[in-house]
C-alpha cells in the first residue's frame, strides 16, 4: 500500500471512495472511545505486511509426511500440490532429503525465495557470502549452520531464478510416528525448508 | 501482547483467507489495510473474539456470494465488522452514519 497514505486528505484529488470515508469515520469514532489507537492500527498492518513467517511451507511439508499420494504429487508437481492446499502464485519444485542426499536452496544471482511458502528471507540469504560460498563449499557452509553430513552424503544445490522456486522436504525425524500433522508441522523450521538445518524430533526441538 | 502475526488470522483458509500475492498480505487501497488493522486490534483489546468477527465475515461472505454482489473481500469485512460493532452496541449506526458525512464535506479530517 505504499503511496496510498499520502492520497488521503487531499480532496481536490479525485473523490475520496465511500467506503474510504466510512472506515476514516469509524477508525476516528472508535479512536475516541478508546476500543483502539492510531498507533496499534499502524503496528498491526506492518506487522501482518512484513511477516508472514514460515508456517504455509511447515503445513506442506507435514501433509507429505503424512500422506504418501501427496508427497508424490509435491515432489511430481510442486506448483499444483501447495494449490491444493490453498497457496499459490509461485512455480515450485520440491526437492526431498532421503538417505545419502540432501539438498541445499540458494539463488546465486540474487535473493529468489519462495516468499509465499516460507515468509521472507533471512539476510543471510541475501548475503554475496551465502550466495558465493554455498555452491562453492556447501559442505563447509552446512557445517557452520550445525549441519555435519558424512562425506557419503551426497549434496545437491539448487539455484532458484524468478521463474523457478525451490523448497526442500526435509526428513520426518524419528520418533514422530505419534504426532499429529499439526503438530509435526510446528517442527518444520523456515531453515529445514532452505536445506541449512534438519527437523528435529520434539524432545530435541525443545532444548 | 497478542503474537503478531497471530496464526488464527494470517492462516484463515478458504473464502475469508487474506487476499495476497506472492505470500504477501494485499491492500490496494489505504483503506484497507487500515479496516484490517482496526479489527485486529480489537480483538487483541478484548472487543471481542477473533472467532466471533471470523463468523461475522463468513456470514457476510455468503450473502454476498448469494446474492451476486460485485463487492470485494474488504468491502465484505467492512460491512462484516460494522455489524459486529453495531450488534455489540460498540458504535451507533447513526452517529457512524453523521461521521462519515462530517469526513466527507471535509469538517473533520483527523485519521490516517
Amino acid at each position: 500500500m505504499s503511496g496510498a497514505h499520502g492520497e488521503h486528505g487531499h480532496h481536490h484529488r479525485e473523490p475520496e471512495s465511500v467506503l474510504s470515508l466510512r472506515v476514516r469515520a469509524l477508525e476516528s469514532l472508535l479512536v475516541e472511545k478508546k476500543l483502539v489507537a492510531s498507533e496499534a492500527i499502524d503496528r498491526i498492518v506492518s506487522a501482518y505486511e512484513e511477516d508472514i513467517g514460515p508456517h504455509n511451507g511447515a503445513k506442506v511439508v507435514a501433509r507429505a509426511w503424512v500422506d504418501p499420494a501427496y508427497k508424490q504429487r509435491l515432489l511430481t508437481d510442486g506448483t499444483a500440490a501447495i494449490e491444493e492446499l490453498g497457496f499459490g502464485g509461485v512455480d515450485l519444485q520440491v526437492v526431498e532429503n532421503k538417505a545419502g542426499v540432501h539438498n541445499l536452496v540458494v539463488c546465486t544471482l540474487c535473493s529468489c525465495y519462495p516468499h509465499a511458502l516460507i515468509g521472507l528471507p533471512p539476510v543471510w540469504y541475501k548475503s554475496f557470502e551465502y550466495r558465493s560460498r554455498a555452491v562453492r563449499e556447501p559442505r563447509v557452509v552446512l557445517r557452520e549452520f550445525g549441519v555435519d553430513l558424512p562425506e557419503s552424503v551426497e549434496i545437491r544445490i539448487w539455484d532458484s531464478s524468478a521463474e523457478l522456486r525451490y523448497l526442500v522436504l526435509p526428513e520426518r525425524p524419528a520418533g514422530t510416528e505419534g504426532l499429529s500433522e499439526a503438530q509435526l508441522a510446528e517442527l518444520v523450521s523456515r531453515d529445514a525448508m532452505i536445506g541449512v538445518a534438519l527437523v528435529r524430533p520434539p524432545a530435541a526441538a525443545a532444548r | 501482547m497478542e503474537p503478531v502475526p497471530s496464526r488464527e488470522i494470517a492462516d484463515m483458509t478458504g473464502a475469508v483467507a487474506l487476499p495476497r500475492k506472492n505470500g504477501e498480505l494485499v491492500f490496494d487501497e489505504a483503506w484497507q489495510g487500515r479496516i484490517f488493522g482496526m479489527t485486529v486490534a480489537m480483538s487483541h483489546e478484548a472487543s471481542f473474539e477473533w472467532r466471533e468477527f471470523q463468523a461475522q465475515l463468513i456470514a457476510e461472505i455468503a450473502h454476498a456470494e448469494r446474492e451476486g454482489e460485485a463487492s470485494s473481500y474488504y468491502e465484505r469485512w467492512l460491512h462484516a465488522f460494522e455489524r459486529l460493532l453495531t450488534d455489540k452496541g460498540l458504535v451507533d449506526r447513526e452517529a457512524l452514519a453523521e461521521r462519515t458525512h462530517e469526513f466527507e464535506t471535509g469538517r473533520r479530517d483527523d485519521v490516517f
